[in-house]
């Protein structure tokens, strides 16, 4: 690694977060887009504790991982404070692991 | 001056950032940890999580070069990994759009952690606001001492999977946006965009199929317009 892809990385990182705002100043920000788009935020945010519960590296992540989050789920539907939540998702899937379930 | 600071954030706030600040500093440990063993100077590391900032594609970058998958490759996966930040810029971006300082800062703090607190801060602006800067500004502390502590202690740390800290990080994004979801069109659009996601994450490249659940935005908007339709008839 040098300090050239350090630096390409960070730059397109910065011009990519940079975007999301300029786009949106070029069109009118009403109440109603302005739902529209926090629901595409969402759906984006959903879609990624999706597939990184189920998918490692582009393969399938093995059952202890999508089990943990389950449980953090279910407990999250249910309004149990965020430090439970994920202290007994991370609990789950260690413990599975341990148990040489992968 | 410590406790107005606390009192503004908010005891709530500041308890749920703790859990994220814990789980996110033994991540960057690790991301600190693995470049160290692929020979990757610590200050090189360091300078990578400060500037970059995004702590996926940091490990997709440096998996790919490492394994002598190419500059090329590398920064290209690391990049399309990030451009889920494009939503949510477009979502939480008028939450720091104000002055230059403001802008420049806000913008290298857009996260999923900080877009995912913004979003569960609902229509109150003040409090989505606060949100956001305490969690991006914790992150970017908690992810830098993490990383060069992993990179100088490296093997020393604990293993996140082992710990399964892949599990706690997914379930804090999840926990932020249920909330939202019970509203039924965004229940909808989320289902929908995730069947899209997990179908197109067998064959496209990381980063590309979370994108694509954008188009689950489409079902809902049949479903408003099947809603005018029944109003008017």
């Amino acid at each position: 690694m040098n300090w050239i892809e350090v630096a390409v990385l960070a730059v397109g990182t910065f011009l990519i977060r940079l975007s999301g705002p300029l786009l949106r100043g070029r069109i009118s920000v009403s109440e109603e887009t302005e739902e529209f788009l926090k629901r595409g935020a969402t759906v984006v945010l959903v879609a990624l504790v999706a597939t990184s519960s189920v998918m490692s590296e582009n393969q399938w992540a093995g059952w202890a991982l999508p089990a943990g989050v389950a449980v953090g789920g279910v407990l999250a539907w249910r309004r149990a404070p965020l430090a439970v939540v994920v202290v007994a998702a991370a609990a789950t899937t260690a413990l599975l692991r341990l148990a040489g379930i992968e | 001056m410590r406790s107005r600071l606390i009192r503004a954030i908010g005891p709530e706030l500041l308890r749920d950032i703790a859990a994220l600040a814990a789980g996110i500093l033994i991540v960057g440990a690790s991301f600190g940890a693995i470049a160290t063993a692929e020979g990757v100077p610590w200050w090189q590391s360091t300078a990578m999580s400060a500037l970059v900032f995004a702590g996926a594609s940091q490990f997709a970058t440096l998996g790919i070069m490492t394994t002598g998958g190419g500059v090329l490759a590398g920064v290209a996966a690391g990049l399309i990994l990030n451009m889920r930040h494009i939503p949510y810029g477009m979502a939480v971006g008028g939450l720091y759009w104000t002055s230059l300082r403001s802008k420049l800062l806000g913008t290298h703090l857009l996260l999923d952690q900080s877009t995912a607190f913004a979003l569960a801060a609902g229509g109150d602006r003040r409090r989505a606001r606060i949100a956001f800067w305490t969690v991006g500004v914790v992150m970017f502390a908690v992810w830098n001492i993490g990383t060069v502590l992993g990179a100088v202690a490296g093997r020393f740390i604990a293993d996140p999977a082992a710990l399964g800290l892949d599990a706690a990080l997914p379930v804090i994004l999840l926990s932020l946006v249920l909330p939202a979801l019970r509203d039924r069109d965004t229940l909808l659009a989320g289902l929908a965009g995730t069947a899209i996601a997990l179908v197109a994450s067998l064959f496209l490249p990381a980063g590309v199929p979370v994108l694509l659940a954008l188009l689950g935005l489409a079902v809902m908007w049949r479903g408003t317009g099947s809603k005018k339709r029944e109003a008017a008839s």
